[in-house]
């Protein structure tokens, strides 16, 4: 398969040419495929901000390409404009750039700086809103009456409401209680499975990562030196712990335990697959015992 | 982008002697270069006072190139200076005359001078601040005002503001910036479009950027009345400022320049 968005050999300096010079990033290739739900994982100052505003057009590399769909996005201005609508980008805090008077007109910023005529900002305008539960009542208020939770949500909802091919969401449960984390993390499932979208999502959390993403890209000091599925990249956990990152710490125990001369499989990252593995290792079938996975999930925390 | 490289307050940080001086010391130097500067009317006098500027530029080692370009937004007024002084000065010498212009030599002499006296206070007072930091350079006022506080002035309020919004305005510029690519990634255009359009373009960066600065300042109020903050009175500080002996050897010098060309600019040299 192609990729949808893709990176050649990307550089990106800072303030090149003074004593402030800075290369953030050196010759990264990165890709991502179409639907997949894909990871962006290092510490400030990795690279990885400055790796998301190359792809929807922010920033203009130093050297090296971006792809967008087998496209150069710097060719022609149009092809720029373009690429900001399709790949949709959600800022860390997104909620400090909220500046209508109502929800509902700062949702349609996006989509009427595309263009669109009335009743199609209206239709999305609606349903952004729905997919990030906002009530149709609270579309007529001030954006600044609402929640920090409930502003994210608007935040949110302006980006989804162009209906962006790509979403990139930076950082996007920051500051949030556990329940708002888990509804914004739904929010994104439910908008890739309407859309089949490609989500990237950014963060520094690993359980967070380890539950909702397909493949995770690593990326420290201008590179990318890892990237796979999870379980593939939790392999490398003293690399990890190098980085300032670490793996979740549910892996970590089982690498202890693993350590310790228990017989275990060590690459687990999910509650689920600890206790098929805990099974395992007692030599039961991992049979379902009741209860939802989420409450089981609770439960176990 | 091109807003993070607003230089401000223009300091150079560096470690020569300049560097080091107190930043009260330099305020006041500048104050009598200044005061000096006006009492020179002839070439003697002027060429004391380059000797001074340029031997100052040399031993603070901020590059000569850097102060010259800072002087480009003042050219308008330095033709405007030279032109109105070239035309309106009377004398005796009449070396051109047509139509309604008269020019004279001692026209042309005060046109000249102007333009040197002009130049020579900006690079001076650019002098202060690529060598002092503005923290400091707030500091070193507020020592300096301090007797005005007897007259119950508000000094140290004056101070802490200057050095508050001195503080923040890194902060708000990176601001500016974030809101700025989070619009941009809805698709704003702040970059095309006649003047209005651009105006109201600022809108969806000005409100977010107001808003972001009203809910810093009640942040700080809160965290500095945490911390019992209540004025200057009694306040001590981290860094205390402390006239060393270059300090008072800068101090007699520039005084003794200050006299010395005084006296020169007196006998008309």
């Amino acid at each position: 398969m192609d990729p949808i968005l893709e990176t050649k050999a990307l550089t990106h300096t800072y303030s090149a040419g003074t004593p402030f010079e800075r290369t953030a990033l050196d010759h990264v290739d990165f890709a991502a495929y179409p639907g997949e739900c894909l990871g962006i994982i290092g510490h400030t100052g990795s690279g990885k901000s400055t790796l998301i505003q190359h792809l929807n057009g922010l920033l203009k590399p130093t050297s090296g390409q971006v792809l967008f769909q087998g496209t150069n996005i710097w060719t022609d201005p149009k092809a720029t404009r373009n690429t900001r609508f399709q790949v949709g980008l959600v800022f860390q805090y997104p909620e400090y750039q909220l500046f209508e008077e109502t929800v509902y007109k700062d949702i349609s910023f996006g989509p009427k700086n595309m263009g669109l005529d009335e009743k199609e900002i209206d239709r999305r305008v609606r349903d952004a809103a729905h997919f990030v539960g906002l009530r149709d009542d609270q579309l007529e208020k001030s954006p600044f009456e609402l929640s920090g939770g409930q502003k994210r949500r608007v935040a949110i909802a302006g980006v989804i409401a162009m209906e962006p091919q790509v979403l990139i969401l930076d950082e996007p449960t920051a500051g949030l209680d556990p329940e708002g984390v888990e509804s914004i993390l739904g929010n994104i499932r439910d908008y890739h499975r309407a859309h089949n979208a490609t989500i990237i999502l950014v963060s520094h959390s690993m359980e967070e990562m380890a539950r909702t993403v397909e493949r995770l890209v690593v990326v420290n000091d201008g590179h990318i030196p890892i990237q796979g599925p999870p379980r593939q990249v939790f392999q490398h956990g003293d690399e990890l712990e190098k980085m300032g990152l670490g793996v979740p710490q549910l892996t970590r125990v089982f690498h202890r335990l693993k350590a310790m001369g228990v017989d275990i499989d060590p690459s687990v990252y999910t509650v689920e697959q600890a206790r098929a593995a805990v099974l395992a290792a007692l030599g039961r079938s991992p049979r379902r015992t009741g209860g939802e996975p989420a409450a089981d999930e609770k439960g176990a925390v | 982008m091109a807003l993070k490289d607003i230089t401000l307050g223009q300091y150079f940080p560096g470690h020569s002697p300049v560097h080091r001086l107190d930043p009260r010391t330099k305020l006041l130097a500048v104050v009598l270069y200044i005061v000096a500067l006006f009492l020179a009317n002839w070439f003697v006098s002027y060429a004391v006072m380059f000797l001074v500027l340029a031997l100052s530029i040399k031993i603070s080692g901020v590059p000569v190139k850097s102060i010259l370009r800072g002087m480009k937004p003042v050219v308008f007024i330095l033709v405007f200076t030279a032109l109105l002084n070239l035309f309106y000065t009377g004398g005796e010498t009449v070396l051109v005359h047509f139509w309604i212009f008269t020019i004279t030599l001692e026209g042309v002499f005060r046109a000249f001078f102007m333009v040197i006296r002009i130049l020579m206070l900006i690079a001076g007072t650019f002098l202060l601040t690529y060598t002092t930091s503005p923290i400091l350079l707030t500091d070193g006022l507020e020592s300096l005002l301090s007797p005005l506080k007897k007259l119950h002035a508000p000094i140290h309020e004056l101070a802490m503001i200057m050095s508050i919004a001195l503080r923040f305005i890194p902060t708000l510029i990176e601001e500016t910036d974030k809101i700025m690519s989070a619009q941009r990634a809805r698709g704003a255009d702040f970059e095309s479009g006649n003047l209005f359009q651009r105006a109201r373009a600022l809108l969806p960066l000005l409100v977010p950027l107001f808003i972001s600065a009203f809910r810093r300042a009640d942040e700080l109020a809160v965290a500095m009345e945490c911390r019992c903050y209540h004025g200057g009175e009694g306040r001590t500080r981290l860094r205390q400022l402390k006239y060393r002996g270059a300090d008072y050897f800068t101090l007699l010098l520039f005084l003794a320049i200050t006299v010395g060309v005084g006296v020169l600019g007196h006998f008309g040299l």
